[in-house]
């Protein structure tokens, strides 16, 4: 029997107990754009998967207790040390098992190149808005990922219960415990009792390897399902309209790249596990509360948390014998969950804004949309501040300044530099705006001098091919919404107020330099 | 006269004029130091104690006052011992170079002779901290590097970080890395507490706890990175950094490479 | 402006520009080698990572920049690293140089059901509706909403023992009157005259079994022990009192968010915590500084036995570590 033949018959076996031929015959042939910036998602994705079989690996040695044990292994400096049986386990993990060390380092470098794919990939959608109709639900989505991540990966390297991850529950103990109210009584459920406690390290095993990747595996299935089924969005260009999808097929080239793709992911992760080491967590030795490192830090997706409660200003009121310590729950609690609520709303305030309740399939130039692309300046500069001053104890040993300095610069700095970076950024979106519109009109700079008749010099521009002109033309420039203040009886309309700042928004946010028409060329021509 | 005033404007004046008054007033003043009387000590002087007097009149004396009492800029000698004076110049913090924030390790500027001078001559002035003999610095002995390693976590790891990397402190200052340090030094700025440093009393770390502070710093010198390139042994902030610019930087570079078309 | 504004034409899908390896059976070939080379490489990487499996793990080799690295651990890590890559390199630069690379076109069809569906839909859901009789028999209604209501109930009951009450146990540490000083670690009595001017010792209370001291107490009991001139102190007569020629006891546990402060600068005299860098003034009574912390450490008040031996005198007026919302209420 030929192979064909031999296929046939599996194929028939399989359909005739799901129709599977069916649904597979579409899909198969299912188009995907092509962009290399669609890829961040993809990293996110495989470096899940990578967590997924690393972590598994992990189970099968660590030892999720806090029960006290003296050290027996191999490791010499820690030899009769008390420690608890994670940290010890993971210890045997590092150096008796063979591939553990590995294992654990691709564990740890695929989480924070995971974090770090899907801020990415956020910064990717948001700066096109694939966000937009009908895309907002995976958009939520998304933030939720993020979200979860943030938490999944700090459970996860604090589960070795070493001296610096230790640390760093100890401060989120403290956040618990600032909650007005019901603080001390929800760490005392948390913990089982005081921090640190024996319950703590087997909870937060349970969440982050089953109740968390749970979540994720759903939630990443939704957000799957929800790109194939509305199909993936696409750049602005020749051919390419709201109605269509151009690209290639998933069988079989989509399958080849994507496919190859996780190979160079896990192989790239492997790369950097086998080169850089990362969480010794035999120099940090084990946790006790009466010890601190210099320079402790969370993970770097966490840093920005770790920066804006060192910039807090020291407060804390007191009324009729309570305590509220503003000084940790703005910076751990007010300030990030506004950041993360209006991150997940921003779809709806965009449309809000425009008034624009359309379909979009055709992405934006970043520059086509300046008030978003600033606004999202602003929110990156934001965090990059916060994040300086997470690590400023660092920055002030290796560049020689100090840390009272950077705190003070970084406590300016968050209020006065996003808010410059937007005016910046909007004004450099409009310029390449400008830019555009002279390339279309003009055509390219050629470089080449031609001597007219008369003795004038003038550069050759070359004309730009219909292609390139189309992409920088068909981009929409939506007019500002229009909200009468009142209606056609003069009587002043409900919520007006919101309408203002509606206007105004809107207004804002459709500031553009207005796109080449075609009665421009031809004026142009006619010169 | 004239003729000199002729030269007035002439524009190698203002250079000549400046090494002149340098040269007045560095000779003036090595003259007049040199032959400033000392004071005198009731006890013998051993030939060391003055050569260490001599040094130290002519290099520490303007800031640390002519009978090491002390001024504005530096503190008195009078009682910080021999083992200060080992530790200060053996590991070239003094002659203090850069007055900003506090003394840097760097080359020393004196022999081991002189140094051994500076230090006789200083522990002359009143009794203070002695510098640790062979004996009592064999940490490989006498020191055990798990216990070592307990202690530098309770007592160093949070200025000098978990891996004696260093770290900073307030208004610019830093607690050095403790790396490529002789044992001795180590020891002596437990003893002495220089600058921020505190001391560690030999009651609330004794001697042996010391010595296995020592051993386990060399043990983590000398112990090789597993798992990889260090990073600095600095934790997350590097880490952090590799991730963002070497990952995600390698994977977006396969990333446009696979969305290239192809020749 | 008009809004006839007529925009620039869409030109269509650019022509197909053919690869090498599409005319050329040369340059297919060639392609094809290189793919397969790829997963040669692959195939050798995997040969690296089976035989360092057998390295013994302590043999070290010296590599440029990263200095002496396990040989077993490296062999591993590339080996892996070069197996996985290299076959993601083969498969991508198969689908571009080799697989076709003409731009295919596919239809988005709108989301939105046909208006008779949604008819269809709308009335499937109100005849539903209408036939569980939810709506007419409102005692059902209230009553299913009682039972479920209700039934939330049991979870969250049942997750009470998670955790004891707080009760007094944040305000209490062990620190009691006559609670001796001792050292951490080494657990030795401390005197006064052990400590010179400047020095710093990490402090914890005397207990039975020192061997087996219990995380939970070390959080709420390290102590910080500082000696100072006397003469360099700036305290009120009360606070004053709780010294001991110039040695002065704090609580390690930092009132911000409950870290170790144990960074002391001598030349200062204040007290640093790492995390997130508050700042305590030592002759003040830890007064704050700098830093996000809004209380100083609490004090203890410290004396000396008969025998010379640091003693607490009277347990923590305070309780120590981070705030919370019952912190000053009895």
């Amino acid at each position: 029997m030929t192979t064909e033949q031999k296929l046939g018959q599996v194929a028939n076996y399989v359909d005739e107990r799901t129709g599977a031929a069916a649904w597979m015959k579409k899909n198969l042939q299912k188009v995907f754009p092509d962009h290399w910036s669609f890829l961040l998602g993809e990293v996110a994705l495989y470096s899940f998967i990578i967590l997924l079989l690393s972590g598994t690996y992990l189970t099968f040695w660590f030892d999720p207790s806090a029960r006290e044990v003296i050290y027996e292994g191999s490791y010499e400096p820690l030899e009769g040390v008390q420690m608890s049986a994670a940290y010890a386990s993971t210890l045997h993990i590092s150096f008796e098992v063979r591939g553990g060390l590995l294992m654990r380092q691709i564990h740890h470098w695929a989480a924070l190149i995971f974090m770090a794919a899907i801020v990415a990939h956020l910064m990717r959608v948001f700066f096109t808005g694939a966000f937009r109709k009908p895309r907002e639900g995976n958009w939520i989505i998304g933030v939720g990922l993020l979200t979860l991540g943030i938490v999944e990966g700090f459970l996860g390297y604090s589960l070795p219960d070493d001296l610096l991850s230790g640390t760093g529950i100890r401060i989120a103990e403290a956040i618990i415990q600032a909650i007005p109210v019901v603080g001390s009584y929800l760490s005392y459920f948390a913990f089982g009792g005081a921090f640190p406690g024996e319950a703590f390290i087997p909870r937060i095993y349970t969440v982050h390897v089953l109740l968390l990747p749970g979540a994720f595996l759903a939630l990443i299935t939704a957000h799957l399902m929800m790109v194939w089924y509305q199909k993936h969005t696409q750049f602005p260009g020749p051919g390419r309209t709201e109605k269509n999808v151009v690209g290639y097929p998933l069988m079989p080239v989509y399958m080849a790249k994507a496919g190859g793709f996780f190979f160079i992911v896990f192989g790239v992760i492997a790369f950097i596990s086998a080169v850089a080491s990362i969480n010794p967590i035999w120099l940090y030795g084990p946790y006790t509360p009466g010890q601190i490192s210099a320079g402790s830090q969370p993970d770097w997706y966490m840093g920005w948390l770790d920066g804006l409660v060192r910039m807090s200003p020291p407060i804390e009121t007191y009324f009729f014998g309570y305590t509220v310590s503003w000084n940790i729950l703005i910076p751990g609690l007010i300030v990030p969950g506004i950041l993360f609520t209006g991150m997940a709303l921003y779809p709806f305030i965009e449309s809000w804004i425009t008034g624009d309740k359309r379909e979009h399939h055709l992405l934006d130039r970043p520059r086509n949309a300046p008030n978003r692309t600033a606004l999202g300046a602003m929110s990156i500069t934001f965090m990059i501040v916060a994040l300086i001053n997470g690590g400023n104890d660092l920055i002030a040993t290796h560049f020689d300044l100090s840390i009272n300095q950077i705190m003070w610069g970084t406590r300016f700095g968050i209020f006065i530099l996003p808010p410059l970076a937007f005016v910046i950024t909007k004004r450099l979106c409009l310029s390449l705006q400008r830019a555009d519109r002279e390339l279309v009109l003009h055509g390219r700079e050629t470089g080449r001098l031609l001597r007219l008749p008369h003795g004038e010099f003038v550069e050759v521009h070359e004309p730009i091919s219909p292609e390139k002109a189309y992409l920088l033309t068909s981009h929409e420039q939506a007019p500002a919404l229009e909200l009468p203040e009142v209606d056609a009886r003069g009587v002043k309309r409900a919520g007006a107020i919101r309408n203002k700042i509606r206007s105004r928004m809107s207004v804002a946010h459709s500031e553009a330099v207005p796109k080449v028409s075609v009665d421009d060329l031809k004026e142009i021509d006619s010169h | 006269m004239k003729r000199l005033s002729r030269y007035r404007r002439h524009k190698a004046v203002g250079p000549s004029l400046l090494i002149f008054a340098l040269l007045a007033i560095g000779t003036t003043f090595s003259v007049a130091s040199a032959t400033t009387t000392a004071q005198t000590t009731t006890a013998d002087r051993s030939a060391l104690i003055e050569e260490g007097r001599q040094i130290f009149l002519k290099g520490c004396s303007s800031c640390h006052g002519l009978n090491s009492e002390g001024g504005a800029i530096a503190p008195s000698l009078v009682g910080v011992g021999a083992a200060s004076v080992d530790f200060q110049v053996g590991t070239g913090r003094m002659p203090m170079a850069d007055m900003s924030t506090q003394a840097m390790r760097k080359e020393p500027l004196y022999t081991p002779e002189e140094t051994a001078a500076l230090a006789a001559y200083v522990a002359s002035l009143a009794p203070g901290p002695e510098i640790p003999t062979e004996e009592q610095l064999n940490y490989e002995r006498d020191g055990s590097t798990a216990e070592g390693g307990e202690l530098f976590r309770n007592n160093c790891a949070m200025c000098h970080n978990f891996a004696g990397q260093g770290g900073a402190l307030t208004q610019g200052k830093y607690a050095p890395t403790l790396m490529g340090v002789e044992p001795k030094h180590i020891y002596e700025a437990m003893v002495t507490g220089p600058q921020a440093m505190p001391v560690f009393s030999d009651k609330t770390i004794t001697p042996e706890e010391k010595l296995s502070i020592i051993k386990w710093i060399k043990h983590a010198e000398s112990e090789p990175n597993l798992g990889g390139a260090s990073l600095g042994r600095v934790g997350p902030v590097t880490e952090g950094l590799l991730a963002w610019t070497f990952g995600l930087g390698i994977l977006i570079g396969v990333a446009v490479w696979l969305a290239m078309k192809a020749r | 402006m008009s809004n006839e504004i007529e925009a620039i034409k869409d030109p269509g899908l650019p022509a197909h520009v053919h690869r090498k390896a599409d005319h050329d059976p040369i340059a297919a070939r060639r392609a094809e080698r290189q793919v397969a080379s790829m997963f040669m490489i692959s195939a050798l990487g995997t040969v690296l990572l089976v035989a360092s499996f057998f390295i013994p793990e302590d043999v070290f080799i010296f590599v440029p920049v990263m200095g002496d690295q396990n040989a077993h651990q490296l062999g591993l890590g590339l080996g892996m690293a070069i197996s996985l890559f290299f076959i993601g390199m083969g498969a991508i630069h198969w689908a571009k140089t080799l697989m076709p690379d003409q731009e295919v076109i596919a239809h988005r069809h709108e989301f939105r059901s046909p208006d008779e569906d949604r008819k269809e839909f709308v009335a499937a859901v109100k005849d539903g509706a209408q036939a569980s009789g939810l709506g007419r028999r409102s005692l059902i209604k209230r009553s299913l909403g009682a039972a479920l209501g209700l039934s939330a109930i049991s979870p969250l009951l049942l997750l009470r023992d998670l955790g004891p009450l707080p009760g007094n146990d944040l305000k209490e540490t062990s620190w009691k009157s006559g609670t001796y000083l001792v050292t951490d670690p080494g657990d030795r009595r401390i005197r006064a005259s052990d400590l010179e001017v400047g020095a710093v010792a990490q402090v914890l209370p005397e207990t039975d079994d020192p061997e087996h001291r219990k995380l939970n107490d070390i959080a709420k009991d390290a102590l910080l022990l500082i000696r100072l001139r006397p003469e360099e102190f700036n305290l009120d007569a009360e606070r004053l009192s709780w010294t001991h020629e110039g040695i002065i006891a704090f609580s390690k546990i930092c009132s911000h968010m409950g870290c170790a402060v144990a960074l002391y600068e001598q030349t200062t005299k204040h007290l640093l915590c790492p995390c997130h860098q508050s700042t305590f003034d030592v002759t003040r009574a830890a007064k704050v500084i700098f830093g996000p912390a809004a209380r100083p450490l609490p004090q203890l008040n410290i004396t000396v036995d008969d025998e010379g031996y640091l003693v607490a005198r009277t347990p923590f007026t305070e309780p120590v570590g981070p705030s919370f919302w019952g912190r000053i209420s009895s």
